[in-house]
């Protein structure tokens, strides 16, 4: 560091990364794009090949950024206080914007489940109701929802999943795994090596099963041809997509806290100093809320029929 | 300097050393937020060059009623052909052209040029938080462009090029029209998304985090204030949007139900998602206009700003304000009565603190000594017709009055008011404001007068018959009209010839400026005592890494 410097803060070393991430991102995106339409070929290939490519160079530059990141832990540049509070402030924030993202899901999941159709027929001047295509009442809420899902929810032809069995085993691991986590970050700050492993160990296999559970239930709402996610109503998109986005957090977060697992082992932790460490656990936590509010909205509620 | 110290200042090894990194590594692996706000203002020339000429070309259509010009843009076999095309080609241009106004424009000029390049300065700091997320920033918007370019050319519609349902791409034209424009225009817009986000993140970190010593959030430049809000509001609404297209493509790809109402979805979902990030995105494009705005009436009437504090948290109130009257784009989609009252009270809560903006700025003027340099001149041209939007604005608050203006150029001509007449007024403001400061010499006061002048002229020339044609009930985005809606556009059309010399000359302003200005010496501090803050206290061009030794504020 040049002498003249008098103050704490990183100033970061040219980086290639950014360029290749979105070089990358631009290759994944359109590969997406040129998989999902059979009859575009983008020099000469079509399929999922310039997706599958892009995502490497994703995936690519996410390891060797952080990678950077780590050997400037080790190498005490991004280590000062300032920089540390610093790289709080960004993780909470990242973690306030992905709240923000799954309010998206949830405000699709409500406008459906408290607003199913029905409600208040419409009077016309004379007093008589306004009568839809079929015949029947309008009502003030969304004519044609009505129709499809009959004003209830969960609408017709739709056998909901039954919170209280797999959704709530998965809820008590997900709450055990963030026991799970406190105890190995407890062993952390004590210096507790074995603890630390144990804790995170079972942090991340409480995690993995999470996601097994999630598959198998999915697996039996298809296969049984209880709601659909392709072509299927209303229920089986909200459902799909808001547990779906909340599974592949889990799975980032699965990834995390393995990759903090081992750099805990390997002794890049110390016991004042382990900020990659708390961040995975701090988005353990975000993951873990989300689903409670996923169980008690969509399973509880939604699919007891107590939102309609 | 020992060579020893050379050869790591060549290898990027030490980033701390005052010397610039070679070309390649300096302007494609940057993590300096000077170089990156330059960049920043590159791309959003460059875009509004595009967008620009793209309404030039609506503009042109609309001179005269009948459609006769866009059909020399396609390739048809028959007339017929030629007319069905160009409609869909005007369809394309006006979704275009609002796309590429608000998210590759205003938003990289404001936020992520003079953001970037003034935001560490002014609070004292040597670079933003995280210099290295902060040009992931800047290149995933060179990748969203890119993606954008790619859609405007693959098919759409038919056999057409480009998607034609207008920027808020709304449920079911979007989930229904095939071909990979749309598709392309959604994945473009998630990166445009991820930028911003991870941009406002940053800006909220270096805010929070590395003022210098002394400077506390009360005594914190407005423009600073001004970004800060804007990157909450940014950080808030810009998930809701992913959620909301990412919906769009999961119902084109993989057929779910969300905006498809037979299935029990419903496309006005669509609208409230969409407006719940579109309504704060408004005073995402305007709040740093309002900072940089306070900094140059200060500065050129030699007072400190009027109501400081007001000021500041007249910004905070509008951003907190911002988040709860969304629904007031939506009066016509069949809203409750109850829920439209709210929606009229809530939007009219907002003139409140705008209210405190713009009489603090005429406060702030009131018996200073004022300089009537350029960016002053543009400052004042701001306030005047920002005013102007405002209060159409307010009009269209009501949902009864909105009831018969709903889509009709009188909306027109309000955003483009605040948006054009106004951010873009803020934009060359700061443009002038610190030229001198980002390039080291100064800009050409006479050209920039002229600059001004035209340009006032010539928007005021497009938009204010806009009104009118409104008032008339002629609606927005069709490509022909009704004989009795002639007048007024061909008006509107010299106005936009106006506009697009004003352009020119300011194109021939920044050439003369670096090519015979640049022998000027710099001032560091071309505007005398009005200017208060950090930026004029260093030389012009700063160094590559100021703030070496923090400043302390008293």
């Amino acid at each position: 560091m040049a002498a003249d410097v008098k103050h704490d803060y990183h100033l970061v070393n040219p980086s290639p990364w950014p360029l290749v991430a979105s070089v990358a991102a631009t290759l994944m995106m359109l590969g997406a794009v040129v998989w999902r339409y059979s009859e575009i070929k983008l020099f000469g290939m079509s399929g999922p090949w310039l997706f599958i490519a892009g995502l490497g160079g994703v995936l690519f530059s996410m390891f060797g950024w952080w990678r950077d990141v780590v050997k400037e832990s080790l190498t005490g540049e991004n280590t000062s206080t300032v920089v540390r509070i610093g790289l709080r402030y960004g993780v909470v924030l990242f973690i306030l914007s992905e709240v923000m993202f799954f309010v998206a899901w949830f405000w699709a999941f409500f406008a459906a489940a408290l607003f199913p159709g029905g409600g208040e027929a419409i009077l016309l001047s004379d007093g008589t109701p306004l009568l839809n295509a079929e015949g029947l009442p309008a009502t003030l809420q969304n004519d044609a929802k009505a129709l499809a899902l009959n004003g209830e929810w969960p609408p017709r032809g739709v056998e909901p999943l039954n919170p209280w069995q797999l959704p709530l085993v998965n809820t008590l691991i997900l709450l055990l795994s963030g026991t799970t986590v406190t105890w190995a970050h407890h062993a952390l700050q004590v210096g507790d090596r074995s603890g630390f492993k144990w804790g995170m160990i079972a942090t991340v296999f409480l995690g993995a099963i999470f996601s097994v559970f999630q598959v198998v239930e999915y697996y039996e709402a298809l296969a049984g041809n209880m709601f659909a996610f392709n072509n299927g109503s209303i229920y089986g998109s909200s459902f799909f997509m808001a547990t779906g986005f909340h599974g592949f957090h889990v799975f980032v977060g699965t990834i995390f806290l393995a990759v903090c697992m081992i750099r805990g082992l390997r002794g890049q932790f110390t016991r004042q100093r382990h900020f990659g460490f708390e961040s995975a656990a701090w988005y353990w936590h975000f993951v873990d809320v989300v689903w409670l509010f996923l169980f008690a909205a969509i399973y509880v509620l939604g699919n007891q029929g107590l939102l309609s | 300097m020992s060579s020893t110290e050379r050869e790591f200042a060549h290898h990027g090894a030490h980033a701390e050393d005052d010397h610039k990194p070679k070309f390649w590594v300096r302007w494609f692996y940057s993590t300096n937020h000077k170089d990156i706000g330059i960049l920043y203002l590159i791309f959003a020339v460059l875009a509004g060059l595009v967008g620009g000429a793209m309404s030039g070309l609506i503009r042109w259509e609309l001179m005269e009623p009948g459609i006769t010009v866009l059909t020399g843009f396609t390739t048809g076999e028959t007339d017929m052909e030629r007319i069905e095309s160009a409609k869909n080609f005007y369809n394309v241009l006006i979704t275009y052209h609002g796309l590429i106004m608000i998210f590759f424009m205003v938003m990289p000029a404001l936020i992520g040029g003079f953001g970037n390049f003034f935001v560490p300065i002014m609070i004292g700091a040597p670079d933003m938080a995280f210099p290295r997320m902060n040009n992931i920033s800047f290149w995933l918007y060179g990748a969203s462009a890119t993606l954008l370019f790619l859609s405007y050319i693959a098919p759409g519609y038919g056999s057409e090029q480009g998607y034609g349902g207008g920027w808020v791409l709304y449920p079911p034209l979007s989930t229904s029209v095939r071909g990979p424009a749309m598709d392309l225009l959604i994945v473009s817009l998630h990166l445009a998304g991820v930028s911003s986000i991870l941009g406002a993140i940053n800006f909220i970190t270096t805010i929070f985090n590395m003022r210098a010593p002394g400077m506390t959030l009360h005594k914190m430049p407005l423009f600073a204030w001004a970004v800060l809000v804007t990157a909450f509001l940014l950080v808030l609404s810009l998930p809701v949007l992913a959620g909301a297209i990412t919906m769009l493509l999961t119902d084109r790809m993989f057929g779910t139900a969300f905006f498809d109402a037979a299935r029990g979805g419903d496309p006005v979902l669509y609208q409230h998602l969409f407006w719940f990030f579109g309504h704060p995105e408004v005073y995402i494009l305007i709040l740093p206009a309002f900072g940089i705005i306070s900094h140059i009436v200060s500065t050129f009437s030699k007072k400190p700003v009027f109501g400081y504090l007001g000021m500041a948290y007249a910004m905070c109130a509008i951003g907190f304000v911002g988040f709860i009257v969304w629904a007031h784009h939506m009066y016509t989609v069949g809203l409750s009565v109850d829920m439209k009252a709210y929606f009229v009270a809530a939007t009219m809560v907002i003139a409140v603190p705008t209210g405190i903006k713009i009489f603090s700025w005429i406060a702030t003027m009131w018996g200073g000594s004022i300089d009537f340099k350029v960016p002053m001149l543009w400052a004042i041209g701001f306030i005047f017709l920002f005013t102007v939007g405002g209060v159409t604005g307010v009009l269209l608050a009501n949902a009864g009055i909105d009831h018969y203006m709903h889509d009709t150029y009188y909306v027109v001509a309000h955003f483009h008011y605040v948006l054009s007449l106004g951010a873009v007024f803020a934009i060359f403001a700061g443009w002038y404001y610190w030229y001198e400061k980002m390039f080291g010499h100064p800009y050409s006061e006479l050209l920039g007068q002229i600059h001004f002048w035209l340009m006032f002229i010539g928007v005021n020339i497009i938009f204010f018959p806009q009104h009118f044609l409104g008032l008339q009930g002629m609606p927005r985005r069709y490509i022909d009209y009704p004989v009795d809606f002639a007048f007024w556009n061909k008006v509107s059309t010299v106005g936009y010839v106006i506009m697009a010399v004003s352009i020119v000359v300011w194109l021939v302003s920044i050439v003369y400026a670096q090519l015979v200005l640049r022998r000027k010496a710099a001032r560091d501090n071309p505007w005398g005592e009005g200017a208060t803050t950090l930026e004029w206290t260093l030389p012009s061009p700063p160094p590559y890494h100021q703030f070496n030794e923090l400043p302390k504020i008293h």
